[in-house]
């Protein structure tokens, strides 16, 4: 028997810190996505267990300024596109410098000092990402997906999705059929 | 990602292959640190020790003696306590077929070899922010999917 699960990674994430930060009893408030606000100051110990109890999530302190606008970044690209109702009227780079209340040219500059790519390639990146779970998950068609995710058409969406992945949106799907279909035969031996 | 450094290993049983590789990695701008080893067995001996650190990517040729690419990649993907590793094929092959083989045995990334060394070096760049890209942001593991040649370099 197979059970299937949605799940809303930055709930989770949020859900998490906070249940650790209520063990340490440490009043606190959720301030934005991946941003958390305590009351005066954490001591060496707290800071230190409250690091601990949530790395076995996979959730990390950030300290570096820089890489925290950069991961902030991220994060409103990652929201944007993944949830259909975020989509912004505006332009991406007045939505980002508008949310984060910084110059786009200073934003640009320091997501590619930090990440080594660029915040266009980042979103392509995201948005191909979005397409694989759309084609994958929902069983969706090419143009159905190129609708949803505001191409032009589905062979601009073609094109970008093998310019990116460098396999074609078919390819893609063959692939992990056949990767389930020997899951599934390795499973029933 | 702990300390930012990126731990990539390569197995390949060409030396001149494995120079060009660590040539590469030297001068793209993320920080790495890169091993070696020269065939399938010492790469399934070395993941296998117990407590051994694994490293967050493996670089693997699929022609080797004694066990090729393939088989290792089958045997990493058997192996539950391996199953998080990210795997990049590295091959001189770029048959459609190959590449297709490599991801549905479990592959993230294919990659044939580039035959000059500005495109490898811009290859190996992509290859590893992809993958820090994958790992900071909680993404999907099974769709993590990219084949790399010299049309989309």
């Amino acid at each position: 028997m197979k059970l299937h699960f949605k799940y809303d990674i930055n709930h989770a994430c949020k859900v998490i810190v906070q249940e650790s930060l209520n063990k340490l009893g440490v009043p606190h408030q959720v301030t934005g996505l991946g941003e958390i606000s305590v009351t005066g100051t954490l001591s060496p110990e707290i800071h230190n267990e409250l690091k601990l109890s949530i790395r076995k999530y996979g959730i990390e302190f950030i300290d570096d300024p820089k890489k925290v606008i950069a991961q902030q970044i991220k994060d409103l690209i990652c929201n944007m596109v993944f949830k259909d109702d975020e989509l912004p009227d505006l332009k991406i780079s007045a939505y980002l410098s508008d949310k984060l209340n910084l110059n786009y040219g200073y934003l640009s500059k320091l997501f590619s000092e930090v990440t080594y790519s660029t915040i266009e390639n980042f979103i392509i990146l995201q948005r191909i990402e979005r397409a694989k779970q759309l084609i994958i998950d929902e069983n969706l068609t090419l143009n159905e997906v190129a609708w949803k995710l505001n191409y032009s058409s589905s062979a601009h969406l073609s094109n970008q999705f093998k310019r990116t992945t460098g396999l074609t949106p078919t390819q893609f799907q063959r692939i992990i059929h056949k990767r389930k279909s020997i899951v599934n035969t390795l499973n029933n031996i | 990602m702990e300390d930012d450094v990126l731990h990539i290993l390569l197995t390949d049983d060409d030396a001149d292959d494995r120079l060009f590789f660590k040539e590469a990695m030297e001068e793209i701008k993320i920080k790495t640190v890169v091993s070696f080893l020269n065939d399938g067995v010492q790469l399934m001996d070395y993941l296998n020790q117990p407590g051994v650190r694994l490293p967050n990517v493996v670089f693997l040729d699929l022609n080797m003696p004694l066990k090729n690419g393939m088989e290792c990649l089958k045997e990493i993907r058997m192996n539950s306590r391996l199953s998080d590793l990210v795997v990049a094929i590295y091959s001189t092959s770029g048959s459609e077929k190959d590449i297709e083989d490599a991801f549905v045995h479990g592959a993230n990334i294919y990659i044939k070899k580039p035959n000059d060394f500005s495109k490898l070096k811009s290859t190996l760049a992509q290859v590893v922010t992809r993958n820090w890209h994958y790992h900071t942001l909680g993404l999907k593991k099974e769709n993590f999917l990219f084949s790399f040649n010299e049309l989309n370099v």
